[in-house]
């Protein structure tokens, strides 16, 4: 059974719905800009460990203005840090998504200790003049669903994108999608290259890069700019997935995190 | 009635199949393909020859504003054509409209702030200062203000240059955005306590309150016409009442492209092709770009998804009669566009500050010049008293200028003593 728990944090101004479930270690896992849902990766993930997933400030139901009372990634960075004290969490083991997994880097950077690994799937977080990281603020919906995954017709995109009626519900899943972009976007825009390379030195946990071959966002070489400041980072590139290898090819990426968590 | 000559400042000449081509008439229109710097000079110009003809032909105000990266309309800073507005106007009683330069594209805003007082002692007090809050396109997208951001800045900039222009005292401004250690703006306006603010916007819930609640004429930039701006403008004025505002119609503005011809065939020869070109090319823009996630907030997010009231058209399927006919472009005789104006948009949308597009699009300078006669000389002087039996004050015009019925041919003469 998924629990479900909501902890406030930033002087009770940012309240973040948490999503768990399983046993084993702990494995925090930072969704990426289009909102957090308890996909089929999240739920083989906890056939092996105690998955928590947070959802980002402004993407929790009901608590969207919320977000307004962070200004930058300092800010989010310290809620995150407050929040794995709140959920009593040491450490644990980091998953995260494209902005999910700049998260988590950013959060290993600042707080060493308390990211015990990280498993990083087409993290941002690094710009290339050469080859820029597309800006999926600026994309119509459907040309997004097209950039997001290999196979836009395919059960993964279903599920982000939902059914188009009735017409409700089309327009809730739509409001949830711009809002998450939105709220996640405030750390981001208008390059997401907000200083890593002046903080990444400090991650201490070993580290595992996944990038779905055809990656229409984040391009895969964008590998190179992580592996060049973590020496010692694995790198998987996954055939048949785009930018979210996870949600198109849960199984395989739920066992590449197995396998390497078990290093 | 106050009524005033708006200029965009387009590219005239974009290709034909432009809005095949590329992508966008906004952000991304590569100049060296479609522009030449010695030409876009003489587009500069023509539009200053177009308003300062506008002024000398008796409008009441010529607005200028500011947009970035693209050739619907080009003028980064309406503050230089403003200030050659001002300078060359002098003597006579129009106002310079600035509508205007954007405060969340300005950092520190104080220089909006300054500007402005710069043209309000140029022009000897016949400043409008119109404080948009900036397209996406242009805040966002061009110049990097994160989307969620954008109205917030936009607010703290708006008080702080309240403050600016008014404080008798030096001040700390410690911000959320800005933070200043010794405002002591110079100049200050003449204008006091300070100009008449405008505050254009495209039919935004959190924008008619914020008009309402500062005080400030709110006006509706649309493309679309008066009867698809009807919704809207109503939800206007219930929020005015709501807030125990008069209903007076100088706290509305409208802007209206219009062409005028001896008659209604005439007009469609000389102006449909510059109609359509303006519709099909210089809003040219994915639609996303109009608003990137952040940029609405949660509430007009919901709504404006499950309530789409603007299901707009795509333009790009409609042509020169289309447009006239849904009353985007009031066009035709005389008596047809005074008619319009007076029906449509003046009485149905309680409008006492009207501004009108007259060169639309691809238009020639000449035609453009014959158009604005035209108007000058057989519309504007039937609807200029349209409010004056209500007897309405327009607190959001330059004082001096409020009771003038301009005349005809009004000479500049220089600089008037102040």
């Amino acid at each position: 059974m998924i629990r479900e728990e909501t902890h406030s944090v930033w002087q009770g101004r940012v309240r973040i719905r948490v999503l768990s479930k399983g046993r084993g270690p702990a494995l925090v896992f930072f969704h990426g800009p289009w909102g957090l849902t308890w996909d089929p990766f999240l739920e083989e993930l906890a056939q092996s460990f105690s998955v928590v997933a947070p959802e980002h400030p402004g993407t929790t139901p009901a608590a969207p203005d919320d977000i307004y009372h962070l200004d930058g990634l300092w800010d989010l960075v310290l809620c995150y840090d407050e929040l794995l004290e709140a959920l009593g969490l040491e450490n644990a083991a980091f998953v995260g998504h494209s902005f999910g997994a700049m998260v988590a880097c950013e959060v290993a950077a600042a707080y060493p200790r308390r990211a015990r690994s990280l498993t990083l799937i087409a993290p941002i977080g690094f710009w290339r003049d050469a080859e820029p990281v597309v800006n999926w603020m600026m994309l119509d919906l459907d040309a997004l669903r097209g950039r997001i995954f290999r196979d836009p017709a395919g059960d993964a995109a279903k599920r982000m994108f939902g059914p188009s009626e009735p017409p409700d519900a089309a327009a809730a899943t739509r409001v949830r999608l711009m809002w998450s972009m939105g709220a996640t976007g405030k750390f981001i825009w208008p390059i997401p290259d907000k200083g890593l390379k002046k903080r990444i030195h400090r991650v201490k946990a070993p580290t595992l890069l996944l990038w779905g071959q055809d990656d229409r966002l984040v391009p895969p070489a964008y590998a190179d700019e992580f592996v060049r400041r973590l020496p010692g980072a694995g790198v998987q590139t996954m055939d048949g997935c785009g930018h979210a290898p996870q949600l198109e090819q849960p199984n395989r990426v739920a066992q590449m995190v197995r396998d390497f968590l078990r290093l | 009635m106050k009524i005033s000559a708006f200029h965009l400042m387009p590219h005239r000449e974009l290709p034909v199949d432009f809005e095949k081509r590329y992508e966008s008439v906004w952000v991304t229109p590569p100049w060296w393909e479609l522009a030449d710097a010695r030409r876009v000079g003489e587009y500069y110009n023509w539009t200053l020859d177009e308003l300062l003809y506008a002024a000398k032909c008796g409008f009441d105000g010529v607005c200028t504003n500011e947009h970035h990266q693209n050739a619907y309309g080009f003028m980064p800073s309406p503050n230089i054509m403003g200030s050659v507005l001002a300078k060359l106007t002098n003597g006579s009683d129009v106002a310079i409209v600035q509508m205007g330069a954007t405060l969340p594209t300005s950092n520190p805003p104080l220089r909006v702030a300054e500007e402005y007082a710069m043209l309000d002692c140029i022009s000897g007090g016949r400043l409008v200062a119109g404080l948009p809050l900036g397209s996406p396109m242009d805040v966002s997208l061009c110049y990097g203000v994160t989307p969620m951001e954008h109205r917030e800045r936009y607010r703290e900039a708006f008080a702080l240059t309240l403050k600016a222009w008014q404080a008798r005292e030096i001040f700390a401004w410690n911000g959320r955005y800005f933070q200043l250690a010794n405002v002591n703006l110079w100049p200050r306006p003449i204008q006091q306590p300070h100009p008449p603010i405008w505050v254009p916007g495209s039919g935004s819930i959190s924008t008619f309150d914020f008009a309402v609640e500062h005080d400030v004429c709110y006006c509706f930039l649309s493309y679309s016409g008066a009867r698809s701006a009807k919704t809207m403008m109503d939800g206007y004025w219930r929020v005015v009442a709501d807030k125990g505002r008069d209903l007076n119609p100088y706290r509305a503005g409208f802007l209206q492209l219009v062409v005028v011809a001896e008659n209604d065939a005439r007009a469609e020869e000389m102006y449909a092709r510059h109609v359509e070109y303006f519709y099909h090319k210089c809003l040219h823009v994915p639609g996303i770009w109009f608003s990137p996630p952040g940029n609405q907030d949660y509430r007009s997010l919901v709504a404006t998804m499950h309530n789409p009231v603007r299901r707009a058209e795509n333009p790009k399927t409609l042509r020169y009669r289309d447009f006239v006919e849904r009353g985007y472009v009031i066009a035709g005789s005389p008596a047809t566009v005074r008619d319009r104006l007076k029906e449509e948009v003046i009485d149905s949308l309680r409008v006492g500050n009207l501004m009108v597009l007259l060169q639309i699009g691809s238009m020639p300078h000449e035609l453009a010049l014959e158009n604005i006669d035209r108007f000058a000389r057989e519309v504007l002087p039937h609807l200029r008293g349209v409010w004056d039996d209500e007897g309405w004050v327009n607190h959001w015009w330059p004082k001096r200028l409020r009771e003038s019925a301009r005349p005809r041919g009004a000479a500049a003469v220089g600089a008037r003593p102040v």
